[in-house]
């Protein structure tokens, strides 16, 4: 018998029958491709697809101290989220302001949150939610019983259909974005990690394959992380450990938008230390454009006015028919930036990180 | 278990090569090549009527995944390249032994051929990747 070192989803088997490549991806064996990355992205695109998201860590947070404690623990503040479902996006940072994680939290209750985060950082934010914990009154509950699809597209709205009843369908389809909402054993949320819109969908386990394939039969096509990585990436949206990690800050990560610094009495794990940082001043993350030949890669070399970067993550970008790239650089930035590939210096266009949004370019 | 045809030579690094008679043989890469580099974007080839030697880069195909360089198996000069790969690289992946083909080469020395693999020797050289 061979021993498997690597951990599936329960969605493994199906994967194998739509006839995915399995990669190792952080200790989890997931679909890259179900034959091509590019007609998987136009997919989503154009029309609509869907991701085995399952290896993603899905925690609850409960207890009479659970609102203090997240305020405590996180960036952006759940004082924020009013509504039941709510959701927000946050950065989870050490006392160096450095970014442990980037995650999603729902509203449930003020006793009653959810964190979605992500799956190659599970151990050390497990720790680290008890770590923070300390004198707060919380429970914090892996729920490794629930598996996860996002369902994302143009045609997402029509295709959940399939799921649900009627009034459950209208329910979904009145559906602000970022905010998720319980029917029957299904969890749908209006998130995403590819700038369409669509559903992240939380299932027990023992029913996640019938989803599955019921998804499918209605014509929803299977996507695997080589797609969503390119998605993501024209989205604008940062992938953990590339485009920022612990010795990264969030306002040189493009997110600042997400650290909540008022109240300015509320004093959230690194909060000193970005103060510091705002005033010293950090580096930027901006969004480049090479419209000849060739493909921006991750690692590359940045010339930008103020000095030398380094692309955090780049790719071919299937909508655009050139290659894009997000680069963290020093300030002062310019309208043009140098980038060091096969040893000669190409000049690329310097943007803002955000490609595409709902099938179309962002000008 | 890839494809790999038995009328053809190839090369370890993964191009084959093929007879058209009069010296003229045409180059591609195999399917296990364009498997390992998932879906091409961009395919840069040769300068038709350069003369190049065996195992110089002429050329790279540029897929989702990595710039990979692509050898001359043989020395030659190049005939004519795959003019439909500018609009369509996917044709790499999609028919690397047919539609796919990069460039024609006229060869120098027809015994260069003798070097590059069989297909089975090919075939087992991926097995032990």
């Amino acid at each position: 018998m061979a021993l498997t070192a690597t951990k599936r989803t329960p969605l493994y088997p199906n994967h194998l029958a739509a006839g995915a490549k399995m990669v190792d991806f952080h200790g989890w064996d997931m679909p890259l491709n179900y034959g091509s990355q590019i007609e998987e992205h136009h997919a989503v695109r154009r029309d609509v697809g869907m991701f085995d998201v399952s290896h993603m860590t899905i925690v609850d947070v409960t207890g009479r101290d659970a609102k203090p404690y997240l305020r405590h623990l996180l960036a952006n503040d759940v004082a924020k989220l009013q509504t039941p479902g709510k959701a927000l996006y946050s950065a989870m940072l050490n006392n160096d302001g450095g970014v442990i994680d980037d995650l999603i939290v729902y509203f449930f209750n003020e006793d009653s949150y959810r964190l979605v985060v992500n799956s190659a950082t599970r151990d050390k934010d497990m720790a680290w939610l008890e770590t923070q914990s300390g004198e707060f009154d919380v429970a914090i509950t892996e729920r490794t019983e629930f598996a996860m699809i996002a369902v994302q597209g143009p045609a997402a709205k029509e295709k959940v259909a399939v799921l649900m009843n009627a009034e459950q369908h209208a329910q979904v389809s009145e559906l602000k974005p970022f905010v998720g909402i319980q029917l029957d054993d299904l969890f749908v949320a209006t998130t995403g990690y590819t700038g369409e819109a669509g559903y992240e969908i939380i299932i027990p386990n023992d029913t996640v394959g019938a989803v599955w394939d019921k998804l499918i039969a209605a014509g929803v096509k299977p996507c695997g992380l080589g797609a969503r990585d390119t998605l993501r990436l024209e989205a604008g949206m940062n992938l953990y450990g590339q485009d920022m990690d612990e010795t990264v800050s969030p306002l040189a990560a493009n997110m600042a938008w997400s650290v909540a610094f008022e109240p300015s009495d509320r004093d959230f794990v690194g909060r000193a230390a970005l103060e510091a940082q705002k005033a010293a001043g950090t580096e930027k993350l901006v969004g480049l454009v090479m419209e000849e030949k060739g493909v921006l890669r991750g690692g590359l070399k940045v010339i930008v006015e103020g000095g030398e970067g380094v692309i955090t993550s780049g790719t071919f970008s299937p909508t655009l028919g050139y290659s894009v790239a997000m680069a963290r650089v020093p300030q002062p930035v310019g309208e043009t930036a140098q980038v060091e590939m096969r040893k000669k210096l190409v000049t690329v266009k310097v943007v803002k990180p955000s490609f595409v949004r709902n099938g179309k370019a962002v000008s | 278990m890839s494809n790999v045809p038995n009328e053809l030579k190839y090369a370890s690094s993964h191009e084959w090569i093929r007879s058209e008679g009069d010296g003229v043989y045409t180059v591609g890469i195999s399917e296990h090549a364009q498997e390992l580099l998932g879906d091409m974007v961009f395919v840069e080839l040769p300068e038709v009527g350069d003369n190049v030697a065996a195992g110089d880069d002429v050329a790279v195909a540029e897929s989702v995944k990595a710039a990979s360089d692509i050898y001359a198996p043989i020395a030659g000069e190049i005939l004519s390249v795959n003019e439909e790969l500018e609009d369509s690289p996917e044709l790499v992946n999609s028919d690397p032994y047919g539609d796919g083909w990069l460039f024609k080469i006229k060869a120098d020395d027809e015994s260069e051929l003798e070097s590059l693999l069989d297909a089975e020797s090919y075939a087992a050289s991926i097995e032990e990747e």
